[in-house]
């Protein structure tokens, strides 16, 4: 073991999981968006509305990540009139082609876990709306997405730490995240374990952050 | 005996065997990935002129040789850890990898080079045509600072933990973007795809994606050597396994007297990169 190697390595590693924090937030914002509206879609009376929602999370639940983030940085990449649109512009970069699998991803996760939380709110809970005359577009926007969005953190939140441990594979694609900064380190030093528990000391801590958070808003939204 | 005893002493037999590798049968690792050096064919088996030569030399040395594949940036660790025992991975010979393993005398060598694109603005710079870094005379480095000026700002990109890399990092050629790929393949693609300004790697590797792809890749620039590109490939090996790195030493002796290395480079390479 050396244990200076892995004093020096985590100063680096620690700028390196910033860039890991910000891949995880700006696709989890976005995703969470994706899948809001994906979920609403899915409890859709519409059949058309309805399978198409059901055939996105189908696609993306079904296929590996790392088969979607290659598909849309390199695949994308072999069009070329892809190349000369101004979708490029964004396609280009290897920053938004994570960012952009990752929040597909993740969307279709969450539209699930919303899906479920909607389909499970308690039939009494609309009723006591509407027989106080509150509209169904009141009853909708105040009372069934709240209640889904807290129904779904025990679930939201292990989706929050699968995506977290997801962006290692924005490594794939050049960028130089937590484990793309390791990757790095390991080609000058040839010293994988010592970097690897670093890094993986890292990402642990951070999903013992995120777990916290998620536990107090439970604790904090509860309904007893 | 039992069945239950059965399996557990052939189990303990097996990792028996497989932890002590017989001096005679050796694994070498390869990367697959870096024609003409190693790739595969379309049916997954390797080929290529490391390939073919590790077969001639297991051949002198009469050992039993296994070719395994490893992906490039775990090639030192994996060798280290006894995945296996030799490297032939068109691995340069570098001071900063000989702190961590041995090398066999170079087999061959060849010339690293920039490629960009046809029509970009650097294309055909004006420059020396060869320059060697273990020594930089005045002219070399009037051709460094000419890089530095027509690449200052632009991405550059390289397969991760290469020579190439090591290079760019030294900041020889100033201040430009790096980007590290898992695969000379990958390099290749974002080049085309004209995601990276450039690309630095072995001349025949970009040579060799133009055929094959029809792309319009074109090398720019001089071919670099010496210094931060190693002194030639050889066959890399765990520190402490004299016995295998003096076979391979007097193996390649042979292979070179024989005619067998210039014969397999100008087959693969297309001219003479033995060493």
């Amino acid at each position: 073991m050396d244990l200076e190697l892995m004093i020096s390595s985590l100063p680096k590693l620690l700028s390196a999981a910033i860039v890991t924090l910000k891949l995880l937030s700006a696709s989890l914002f976005f995703g969470l968006f994706i899948g809001l509206l994906f979920a609403i879609l899915r409890i859709s009376k519409n059949v058309l509305i309805n399978k198409f929602a059901y055939v996105y999370s189908y696609v993306f639940r079904g296929t590996p990540l790392l088969v979607q983030i290659f598909i849309i940085y390199f695949g994308l990449a072999q069009i070329e009139y892809l190349r000369t649109s101004f979708l490029w512009t964004i396609l280009k970069e290897p920053y938004w082609c994570a960012i952009i699998a990752f929040a597909l991803n993740t969307g279709a996760y969450t539209s699930e876990i919303l899906r479920s939380a909607f389909q499970t709110i308690k039939p009494g809970i609309i009723e006591a709306g509407k027989s106080l005359g509150i509209s169904n577009k009141i009853i909708f926007y105040k009372i069934q997405i709240p209640v889904a969005i807290r129904q779904s953190l025990p679930a939201y939140g292990n989706e929050i730490i699968l995506m977290m441990k997801g962006t290692s594979l924005a490594s794939t694609v050049t960028l130089m995240d937590l484990t793309g900064v390791a990757k790095y380190i390991i080609s000058t030093t040839f010293k994988p374990i010592e970097v690897f528990i670093v890094a993986g000391g890292i990402y642990l801590f951070m999903t013992f952050i995120i777990h916290n958070v998620i536990k107090y808003l439970e604790k904090k939204y509860s309904f007893q | 005996m039992n069945i239950f005893k059965k399996t557990i002493l052939t189990v303990l037999a097996s990792l028996f065997l497989v932890v002590n590798t017989n001096a005679d049968n050796i694994k070498i690792g390869t990367e697959g990935a870096y024609p003409p050096w190693n790739s595969k064919d379309a049916a997954g088996n390797l080929i290529g002129f490391e390939v073919e030569l590790a077969n001639e030399l297991c051949k002198i040395m009469k050992h039993n040789c296994t070719i395994v594949e490893q992906d490039w940036d775990g090639m030192i660790p994996a060798l280290v850890s006894r995945k296996f025992d030799a490297i032939m991975a068109g691995m340069s010979i570098t001071d900063e990898r000989k702190k961590t393993i041995n090398f066999s005398q170079g087999y061959a060598d060849e010339v690293a080079s920039l490629a960009v694109m046809k029509g970009s603005k650097n294309e055909g710079l004006k420059t020396l045509s060869a320059i060697n870094l273990t020594d930089i005379s005045a002219d070399e480095q009037a051709t460094l600072d000419t890089l530095a000026k027509a690449f200052k700002g632009k991405t550059i990109g390289v397969q991760t933990a290469t020579i190439h890399q090591n290079f760019l990092d030294s900041g020889l050629m100033g201040k430009v973007k790096v980007r590290t790929y898992k695969t000379q393949d990958e390099v290749n693609l974002d080049l085309a795809a004209g995601r990276i300004d450039a690309a630095l790697a072995a001349a025949v590797a970009f040579t060799d994606y133009a055929e094959k792809s029809g792309k319009a890749v074109v090398l720019t620039g001089p071919t670099f050597a010496g210094g931060d590109f190693g002194n030639g490939v050889g066959v890399g090996i765990r520190k402490g396994d004299s016995k295998l790195l003096n076979d391979f030493n007097a193996a390649i002796d042979k292979a070179r007297d024989e005619g067998i290395i210039s014969r397999l480079a100008i087959k693969h390479f297309g001219f003479d990169a033995s060493m």
